[in-house]
């Protein structure tokens, strides 16, 4: 089905029409007999692309399903997602990964693109087969066992030289395990003394991107640091950047969450699991400086780490609730509310052309011009919206966005020429 | 009133009306008879999700003399391990037709949460290391029959300040009563954030016992756990009994009479000697009766309605 998108403004910097033909790419004239979309008023970005998301099928199809985490994504203005490993069995098989790919296909709302485990079982020992993942179907290059940190010095070095070979990154959850143990859960500070909840102290983080850099650099291979939620993690990662850029043969990226941009540990008063996340909300000061690093490329993405939870899992004393929170829908709100002078173009690279490069999906994030595949999102960006965590394709309602006002609206997303939402809702 | 969650609950008010019903009820423990009809056809409800031999026995027993049905649920790790959230079991068991829930938890905030899901007061019977308000409500009790008002009194608060409830009850609830507090403890063993948090709140934090103790006009001693050890707390029992026990030579460096706290089980030997425990001025056996009253207080407050 041929497309025309008039009166965007691309990029909001000029406006222009977009062309899509029967194969789903961007050309130069308007195709005859093709829908049309007004665009006008509407702000266009290469579809948005998520280096963290966890779909939670297989295992807990009760949770979340590649299906309804499709939907999700494609709402928020995501035509490309990274499906994290720790599903139930855990991605670290050519098979495993095959299956999700597969699944993403069928839904074929999105490209699902999964990230496989480091180690078997994310068990943090063993490496799983990186090279059979990279080589199955699904193609995989971004490997991680988020939700645990790869905590063991030398399987991360192994791990990050085993990688060189096929051009892999390996995406770390960095906690050390010694300073921030499986109960920690609110941000160590004033407040987790206050509550007497068990801290989860910056350094902890810190400690592991700095020795990591150290790594990708004694290696010469690539690091991604994940959700990234601390002013010490951005002040290795600038270090780090810079060092890199010199020496040419090493890299490190990073990524942040919209929580982390937006939401602070005060919220931890009430205690309300909805707002239990790993790592934890942090303090205003460490939001202002990842706000900054974003701005300034030190962080190069915006990552949802959408993390949907059955209702009942949530339901527990706060220590003992599950970690995280949704995210696809809101994310692009979220980050324009947080940082309201980023410009569109800024937007674009951190949630779509600086991610997809990260995730090597040559196919996403491509510029607004003839010959890209036509992954595109249309953003009514004076739009002002309330949250309800009910309106969501998600199956899960651990929103901590629920009743606050954000800014700009996913208006329509097109992947690969398809419109998948229309006017807000899915077609 | 409807729930007794934390001190910071209670107004100054309020906690003189409940220490005078307190005063009252002491009264009724010397009596042969100890019953009173004000629960009569109340169920209260003590449900511990983690092991209490005194705390769990005072409630019941304060329960069982105001003549309320009194029921213990143990519900430790009956939970997360069999895979019910915590709302679930609560849910459950109030609706057995429950007035008052006293919980008991291992995670901090418990008590807050399972309030906004249950019909029922609920009383904080120690949620993690969070608050154990009607401990602190005893203790302070405990210290107005012996110093009269806390009014500039200094008390000083000794022992493993991170992992305790106690301490965070306590300090609130003697500093809304006036007192001068000032918490001692090794660095490792004070909160996270105590410097800032001990500025807003007027409190005073000190590394050395040997120079808080003379100036003290009540002294509360806090249960440390061996176990801490394996956390690197601290390097040994020996050296924590020598750099922060309340010792046979640290006792001479009290103010005469002056009022021995200490809110069980105690490690004597590690953060008390038996010299102190047992001193004329201990008042530790005291501090359980004070608890009953106490306990019987809160209940009649929370529990008998307008026309008790």
């Amino acid at each position: 089905m041929s497309l025309v998108i008039t009166g965007a403004s691309l990029l909001g910097e000029r406006t222009g029409d977009l062309y899509v033909d029967d194969a789903g790419r961007l050309v130069d004239e308007a195709p005859a007999g093709a829908e049309t979309i007004d665009a006008d008023g509407l702000v266009a970005l290469p579809g948005l692309v998520d280096l963290h998301t966890h779909l939670r099928e297989p295992g807990r199809e009760d949770a979340e399903t590649v299906l309804t985490g499709s939907q999700a994504a494609a709402l928020g203005g995501y035509t490309a997602i990274l499906a994290m490993a720790n599903t139930s069995p855990v991605t670290d098989t050519a098979e495993a990964a095959t299956r999700v790919w597969e699944l993403g296909r069928e839904a074929g709302l999105v490209h699902v693109q999964p990230v496989g485990a480091v180690t078997r079982g994310l068990g943090g020992e063993e490496l799983a087969e990186l090279g059979l993942m990279h080589r199955s179907r699904a193609g995989v290059t971004v490997f991680s066992d988020d939700g645990r940190c790869v905590h063991d010095a030398r399987v991360m070095r192994r791990a990050l030289e085993y990688v060189k070979a096929f051009g892999g990154v390996v995406s770390q959850h960095s906690q050390d395990p010694s300073l921030a143990g499986p109960t920690a859960c609110c941000h160590e500070g004033e407040l987790s003394g206050r509550l007497g909840l068990p801290g989860w102290p910056g350094i902890a983080e810190e400690v592991i991107v700095a020795r990591d850099v150290m790594l990708a650099r004694h290696t010469g291979s690539r690091v991604h640091v994940a959700h990234v939620s601390t002013a010490g993690s951005v002040e290795v990662l600038r270090w780090a950047k810079a060092q890199a850029k010199e020496d040419g043969h090493w890299d490190v990226t990073a990524e942040v969450t919209p929580h982390h941009l937006l939401l602070t540990t005060d919220l931890l008063s009430g205690y309300d699991p909805t707002f239990k996340v790993n790592p934890p909300l942090r303090p205003q000061e460490d939001v202002d400086a990842l706000r900054a690093a974003l701005a300034d490329g030190t962080i190069d993405a915006v990552a949802t780490d959408h993390a949907p939870h059955a209702r009942h899992d949530k339901e527990h004393a706060f220590v003992d609730a599950a970690f995280g929170m949704v995210g696809l829908e809101t994310a692009l709100g979220v980050v324009r509310t947080a940082l309201p002078d980023l410009s569109w173009s800024d937007v674009a690279r951190v949630m779509s052309v600086t991610p997809a490069r990260i995730a090597g999906l040559a196919e996403q994030g491509r510029p607004l011009a003839p010959g890209s595949p036509a992954h595109v999102v249309l953003v009514d960006p004076a739009a002002s919206v309330t949250v309800d965590r009910d309106a969501s394709a998600s199956l899960s309602r651990n929103n901590p966005w629920h009743g606050r006002g954000l800014t700009s609206r996913v208006v329509h997303t097109v992947y690969a020429g398809r419109v998948t939402v229309r006017d807000g809702d899915l077609t | 009133m409807k729930h007794l969650l934390s001190i910071d609950d209670l107004s100054t008010d309020e906690i003189a009306q409940l220490f005078e019903t307190a005063a009252d009820m002491h009264d009724v423990q010397s009596r042969e008879v100890k019953k009173l009809p004000a629960l009569r056809g109340r169920t209260v409800v003590n449900m511990f999700f983690e092991d209490s031999t005194r705390t769990r026995s005072s409630f019941e027993i304060a329960g069982k003399w105001l003549s309320a049905d009194v029921i213990n649920v143990s519900a430790k790790g009956s939970s997360t391990s069999k895979g019910e959230s915590l709302r679930d079991t609560v849910l459950t068991v109030c609706a057995m037709g429950v007035d008052g829930l006293v919980i008991r938890h291992p995670a901090s905030g418990a008590a807050l949460q399972v309030s906004e899901w249950v019909d029922a007061s609920v009383v904080n019977a120690g949620d993690g290391m969070h608050e154990h308000p009607t401990q602190a409500l005893l203790d302070a009790y405990t210290l107005q029959r012996h110093l009269g008002s806390l009014e500039g009194r200094h008390v000083a608060i000794i022992g493993d300040l991170t992992h305790s409830r106690v301490f965070r009850s306590n300090v609130q609830c003697l500093t809304k009563l006036g007192a001068r507090v000032t918490v001692v403890a090794p660095p490792t063993l004070m909160p996270s954030g105590i410097g800032p948090w001990s500025a807003a709140a007027g409190f005073e934090t000190s590394y050395d016992v040997d120079a808080v103790l003379p100036e003290a006009d009540a002294v509360m001693m806090l249960r440390v756990q061996r176990e801490r050890m394996s956390g690197a707390f601290f390097p040994s029992p020996r050296e924590y009994t020598v750099g922060y026990g309340l010792t046979r030579n640290r006792l001479a460096l009290l103010k005469p009479d002056v009022p021995i706290c200490h809110p069980g089980p105690m490690n004597r030997g590690l953060e008390i000697a038996a010299d102190a425990a047992d001193a004329a001025q201990s008042v530790v056996l005291e501090q359980v009766s004070s608890g009953l009253a106490i306990r019987m207080a809160v209940l009649y407050h929370l529990l008998a309605g307008e026309e008790a």
